[in-house]
């Protein structure tokens, strides 16, 4: 049995503490009346013009006595354009704070799903090798129902209490001038939103319930008969998965750029969260190892982990790549502004994630002896990890922030918070149970695997 | 120096031959070969042979396809005739890369493949119309064999090889 060190135990709360406090700062800084914004812009636009030559040969300009009535006519036309302008910038500033807690909840609930899905997977395949890491994936699992609940409460107040933070097709003045929101409004309307989440956590909590109850069920069993029941659940629930999981990253995800639309999303948002999910499991497993917990797992259960973070990421890049190279490559408006802002504005993260998430695992992970050395997994997890936050934050930010992104205070807040929640539901999680599947039929198999 | 007489030791069976292959280390005899019909897992590890390092070459020769593979496509696409083709960016290597990508990908697998095979055939001698270098038909099959030079320890050699399990111990005059 593992007991929660109170060391870690402490440590995460102290990450949950000062995660509130990021994210209240967040929220408290972003509420700017219309002139705070309009005096920031104007410093902003002081500040970048300083330097430029144009500016200088315009105040020249201005000194000629012809000139003062035609700048009074141009400064009206600035401040009719400047008012629409600031109020833009003054709701992408608002945003702010929702879209660092959102990315920060659905990146964490994202790591718990995709264990579920590579749990599941295990299972439905009766692989010989990693049933001494189920109880593992079970406790990161346990975050599935609580994650996925706030990210979905976060969507939803983003659109009851919040102005429409995160999701403009919430918003029915903007609705009632888009043909394209009401064209997709059968499908992007709140109560559906509402019911089609209940429905996708719902269905993955049942799957998490009752996987995780036939296999504890199944350490004092006789026979097989819980292990039966667990392989025919993992292979119904895989089934729901692969339906619930798409249509939760055109909800949650996709529906943030309204006018967009992309094929492969589904299988994009699957594959982040899978590597995230397998790089999870390779870094608590190599915590509790170090920790003396997990006596039965050796370097070959680990180069096993290290095989599937590098080689998901390498199926990461690939939807990545196929989705922007199509994209790029047909250049038609419609697709391809998602890009164009991508790449404008976010130039370093969103090229950024395919070197952290690519070059580094495929240079780091390629040779068979480094997957087994155990810091050379935490050092590629960390990396891995770090890379898919910021490919949620590519998905989320530019839609609701736009070019006023900054990892700050909010986004490493919401990291932080649901970081030590994460932490403290998995490793309380892992207290509920042995750390061996005992009497699983491949578990002794898995206990003498070597590679 | 290559010896003149070796001992041939055949055996029916995986599991006795690498036995026989940790008693015959143990005992300080250099193997010269070992014949199997089909791989035998370990058996490279009992025999204590250098593990091969045909990966790092394969490696490399990859590295060999992504260079082609990018030197000629920024040659012909961007610097010998800069065509305007559809509207592609063909100003820099850079702008017009995602078009490229499928071609880099698919060299650099191309050489990683073939010239690992290639390197493979050359440094274990296979070629279309090479002698067969069998000592016994009968390892294609169903039996092992385990093949040791004599140096004078010709009796103590056997009586070792006996106690191993082989079903038939021959020996094997080279020098004819």
């Amino acid at each position: 049995m593992y007991t929660f060190s109170n060391k870690l135990k402490t440590f995460s709360i102290i990450l949950m503490v000062l995660g509130v406090l990021g994210v209240g700062y967040g929220f408290m800084t972003s509420h700017k009346s219309l002139d705070e914004v309009k005096t920031m812009l104007a410093e902003e636009a002081s500040h970048h013009g300083g330097g430029h030559g144009e500016e200088a040969t315009h105040e020249v300009a201005g000194a000629h006595d012809t000139h003062g009535a035609h700048a009074e006519t141009s400064h009206g036309e600035d401040a009719h354009h400047g008012d629409a302008h600031a109020e833009h910038v003054q709701h992408q500033i608002a945003n702010r704070p929702w879209s660092a807690l959102y990315v920060g909840a659905f990146f964490f609930m994202m790591i718990g799903l995709g264990v579920l899905a590579f749990y599941a997977i295990q299972i439905a395949s009766q692989a010989g090798w990693s049933p001494v890491l189920f109880r593992v994936m079970e406790a990161i699992t346990a975050y599935v129902l609580p994650g996925a609940i706030i990210v979905l409460l976060i969507a939803i107040a983003s659109g009851t209490i919040g102005h429409y933070n995160l999701f403009i097709w919430m918003n029915p003045e903007i609705v009632a001038e888009d043909a394209l929101i009401q064209g997709k409004s059968g499908w992007l309307n709140l109560p559906m939103f509402a019911v089609r989440g209940i429905v996708f956590i719902a269905g993955w909590s049942l799957y998490r319930h009752f996987a995780r109850k036939f296999s504890i069920a199944q350490d004092s069993a006789e026979d097989k008969s819980n292990f039966k029941k667990s392989f025919r659940i993992a292979a119904a629930f895989l089934v729901f998965f692969i339906y619930s999981e798409s249509m939760m990253s055109w909800d949650w995800v996709m529906s943030v750029d309204p006018h967009w639309f992309s094929t492969l999303f589904g299988w994009y948002v699957f594959a982040s969260m899978f590597v995230s999910g397998i790089t999870a499991i390779a870094l608590i497993t190599i915590y509790l190892k170090s920790r003396g917990y997990l006596e039965f797992v050796n370097e070959n259960h680990l180069h096993d982990v290290a095989k599937f973070m590098f080689a998901i990421s390498i199926f990461w890049t690939y939807l990545w790549f196929s989705q922007f190279m199509l994209i790029w490559y047909s250049n038609i408006p419609e697709e391809v502004t998602y890009f164009i802002t991508r790449i404008n504005d976010y130039n370093l993260p969103f090229f950024g994630m395919v070197a952290l998430n690519f070059i580094f695992p495929v240079l780091l992970l390629m040779n068979a002896d480094f997957k087994r050395v155990p810091w050379f997994v935490v050092m590629t997890g960390l990396v891995i990890l770090f890379g898919h936050y910021i490919d949620v934050f590519n998905m989320i930010m530019p839609a609701t922030v736009g070019d006023r992104w900054f990892i700050g205070v909010p986004e490493i807040g919401a990291i932080l918070l649901f970081g030590g929640l994460f932490i403290f539901v998995v490793f309380t999680a892992l207290t509920k149970a042995p750390l061996l599947a005992k009497n699983y039929p491949l578990t002794k198999e898995s206990e003498e695997f070597h590679y | 120096m290559e010896a003149s007489k070796v001992i041939h030791a055949i055996y029916n069976d995986d599991d006795v031959l690498m036995s026989a292959v940790k008693k015959v280390k143990a005992a300080k005899y250099h193997i010269e070969e070992v014949y199997t019909p089909f791989p035998v897992h370990g058996l490279d590890k009992a025999m204590g042979l250098a593990p091969t390092r045909i990966a790092i070459a394969a490696f490399l020769y990859g590295l060999v396809g992504l260079t082609v593979a990018i030197t000629m496509m920024n040659f012909i696409m961007i610097e010998d005739w800069p065509q305007n083709i559809g509207g592609k960016p063909s100003f820099s290597f850079i702008e017009n890369m995602p078009a490229f990508v499928p071609i880099m990908f698919e060299l650099t697998v191309f050489f990683a493949a073939h010239l690992m095979v290639i390197t493979f055939y050359l440094r274990s001698r296979m070629w279309p119309f090479k002698n067969a270098e069998n000592p016994d038909p009968r390892t294609t099959d169903d039996h092992f064999l385990m093949e040791i030079p004599v140096d004078g320890n010709e009796e103590a050699l056997q009586s070792l090889l006996s106690e191993t399990g082989a079903v038939e111990i021959n020996l094997i005059d080279k020098a004819h």
